[in-house]
């Protein structure tokens, strides 16, 4: 299904090694896809799995996590479907903290359907509809994910595909909102648009800017503009939605008068 | 004891079924005039055990309604027209998915924002045709306090018994109007499950259909590992381009409405029998309807009103039974365009004498305007 050089794959191997070092069983888990060249993930999976509408995965997977919060439920999803039409709803996962695994390929364009500009196109850059030059800035999804309120946030690129799986890991053992972003190469379009035709072009183009986040840090800010971090961003632990929801729930059964406000019968 | 009788608004009453009917997951985003809904659900889902959920959007809210309807929940929320306008392609998902839901949409009067707290039944054709693809669904349109809980409790059991999502589409009038109203004792009307496989888990296929056209459902969680997928899929919910897959799924889709359509067209009627003058209603124009059927017998016309409570699947049989009989049908309803007129003209032919009564300024229809059709 994926074109050769493709980063999806990479990514979906390190999640199924991540599921299987975890423990994971088909049955606990679910898996729910956006659309898109990523979000066709699910049709090599025997999980549980929902492929949804695009953009609105996070959505859906929330109605899942919320009602039955003893399932692993992890969202598989591309730039487009994540932080383009599906902003609103990514802002808002990571603000309730609600303990969902998104995985995001962001390949800085939308593969699917001939690498149309994306909230990720590096600005400058050239996709099918931006042949001059993408005029709009770009998203930082994991600093969107940080600010937005995520207990945990990790890049990686598939050039280090044994770091992406431990990332993952630490990403689904996480309680609260947690997101892996993986910068992946997708030669056919954005490769080819931008002068990286070869799938090892694309790979050395992220290698070469990827930079360990502990140096990272420590370029200056004119440098940093050059490269990006990658590896572990953000690691916290604010409560979970599903657990500040059992703390209000106590309130509302609790006997007449005693914490809420609430005098519904 | 005698049974307790409050006075109910619309909203309330169908906040009630939907629990009465087993629902355990809320979620929604505020709008008039079905904010009700969404402030009594806040307050009862955690006392049920249940879960209330405001989202960022009407978009999120059917999306998280469906994700907990396929981890097991009974699963609803409400809107109006805006909020419903923007569920549309979401609930195609639950159409293509199979997936159990119940959508309130009160009705109110557009276009766009229009008169937010003014009734309406100007989503009739939405409710049918809103959203893309060449799909069908079940709607129900409750015109009492009382209908209001019941067809709640009805959209739950037609969504877990087809695996789909109905629509209760009342106006404001009815969703506001404040009647009196006792709760039935649990057990007292029929609440339906869905249909559960059995056998073993490996052999289950989430879309292949008993006899009765619709297949069982297994929850996310269980040992029932299954996929469902808004994309073309065969009988094991993966991905099948195949056109005769293809075919055979959309079939199915309608198939099952078809096959059980008897069960979900609900109808009544009012004097009907030997009426001259049929009046076809539906959810506030009911009310006036009746009235103004009876200020013509006693006017010595024979009038009589037919309720549709079910508006889709159109109760193309029951319109024509009666109508048949009749010199005139009157249609009352409050949108410009006679969508529901057009629907009874559709059945009954060109040569019928369908007059229509339209409102379509935020108002009422009253009686005496029925009467005007008429006399
Ligand atoms: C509502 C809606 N708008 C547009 C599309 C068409 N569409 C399908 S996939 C896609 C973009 C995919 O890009 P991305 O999410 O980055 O995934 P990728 O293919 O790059 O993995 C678009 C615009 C759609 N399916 N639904
Ligand atoms: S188009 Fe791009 S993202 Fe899609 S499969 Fe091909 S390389 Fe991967
Ligand atoms: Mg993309």
């Amino acid at each position: 299904m994926w074109c050769s050089g493709c980063g999806i794959g990479v990514m979906l191997g390190a999640m199924l090694r991540a599921f299987e070092e975890l423990g994971y069983r088909n049955a606990d888990t679910v898996v729910v896809t956006g659309i898109g060249c990523t979000g066709k993930a699910d049709d090599y999976l025997v999980t549980h799995a929902l492929h949804t509408t695009h953009g609105r995965a996070l959505a859906y997977a929330t109605g899942i996590k919320a009602f039955n919060p003893k399932l692993h439920v992890v969202v598989l999803m591309g730039d487009g479907d994540s932080v383009t039409i599906g902003g609103n709803h990514f802002i808002h996962a990571a603000r309730r903290n609600i303990d969902l695994t998104a995985i995001i390929i962001n390949n800085f364009n939308y593969g699917m359907t001939g690498g149309q500009v994306s909230a990720t196109t590096p600005g400058g850059s050239y996709t099918s509809t931006t042949s001059w030059g993408n005029p709009e800035r770009d998203f930082d999804i994991c600093a969107l994910a940080e600010v937005a309120g995520a207990n945990y946030v990790a890049r990686e690129t598939p050039y280090h595909g044994w770091e992406m799986k431990e990332l993952i890991k630490e990403a689904l053992n996480k309680k609260g909102f947690s997101l892996v972003e993986v910068f992946s190469p997708c030669p056919t379009h954005f490769g080819k648009n931008n002068e990286m035709r070869q799938t090892r072009e694309m790979l050395d183009w992220l290698k070469e800017k990827g930079l360990p986040v502990e140096q990272y840090r420590k370029l200056s800010v004119a440098e940093q503009g050059n490269h990006f971090a990658i590896g572990k961003l953000v690691d916290r632990d604010a409560p979970d939605f599903n657990t500040r929801y059992e703390e209000i729930r106590v309130r509302a059964t609790a006997p007449e008068g005693i914490g809420g406000r609430c005098e519904a019968k | 004891m005698g049974r307790e009788v409050r006075l109910v608004q619309g909203n309330q009453a169908m906040t009630e079924g939907a629990i009465y009917a087993g629902a355990r997951f809320y979620a929604g985003y505020p709008i008039t005039p079905s904010s009700e809904i969404a402030e009594e659900c806040s307050k009862v889902m955690l006392k049920v055990g249940g879960v209330y959920m405001q989202m960022e959007d009407e978009i999120a809210s059917i999306a998280a309604v469906i994700g907990a309807s396929l981890a097991g929940a009974k699963a609803f929320t409400a809107t109006s027209g805006p909020g419903f306008s923007l569920m549309q392609e979401n609930l195609g998902l639950a159409v293509m998915g199979e997936v159990p839901c119940v959508v309130i949409n009160v009705q109110r009067r557009g276009p766009s924002t229009g008169l937010s707290t003014k009734p309406a039944q100007g989503d009739i054709m939405q409710l049918r045709w809103g959203r893309h693809g060449d799909q069908s669904v079940i709607a129900l349109c409750p015109a009492t306090v009382s209908e209001c809980f019941a067809m709640t409790v009805t959209a739950f059991n037609l969504a877990e018994k087809f695996r789909l999502p109905v629509i209760v589409a009342p106006d404001e009038i009815v969703a506001h109007m404040r009647e009196a109203f006792s709760l039935p004792e649990p057990g007292e009307v029929e609440v339906i499950d869905r249909k559960k496989p059995s056998g073993s888990p490996k052999d289950y296929k989430p879309f292949v259909a008993d006899a009765d056209g619709v297949a069982p459902l297994a929850a996310y969680g269980s040992e029932y590992v299954f996929h469902v997928s808004s994309s073309m899929h065969g009988p094991d919910g993966y991905s099948n381009n195949d056109p005769a897959n293809a075919a055979w799924r959309v079939a199915q889709l309608h198939r099952k409405i078809e096959m059980h359509r008897d069960e979900i067209v609900i109808t009544r009627s009012f004097a009907a029998e030997d009426a001259d003058v049929l009046l076809i209603a539906f959810g506030a124009t009911t009310r006036a309807s009746r009235a103004a059927a009876l200020e013509l017998r006693k006017r010595g016309i024979k009038a009589g009103v037919l309720q549709l409570i079910t508006l889709w699947p159109f109760a193309d049989r029951e319109v024509a039974t009666l109508a048949d009989k009749v010199k005139t049908v009157i249609v009352p309803e409050m949108n410009y365009s006679g969508q529901v007129a057009g629907e009874v003209q559709r059945v009954l032919g060109s040569g019928a004498d369908i007059r229509r009564v339209n409102s379509y300024n935020g108002e009422v229809i009253t009686p005496q305007e029925i009467l005007r059709a008429i006399v």
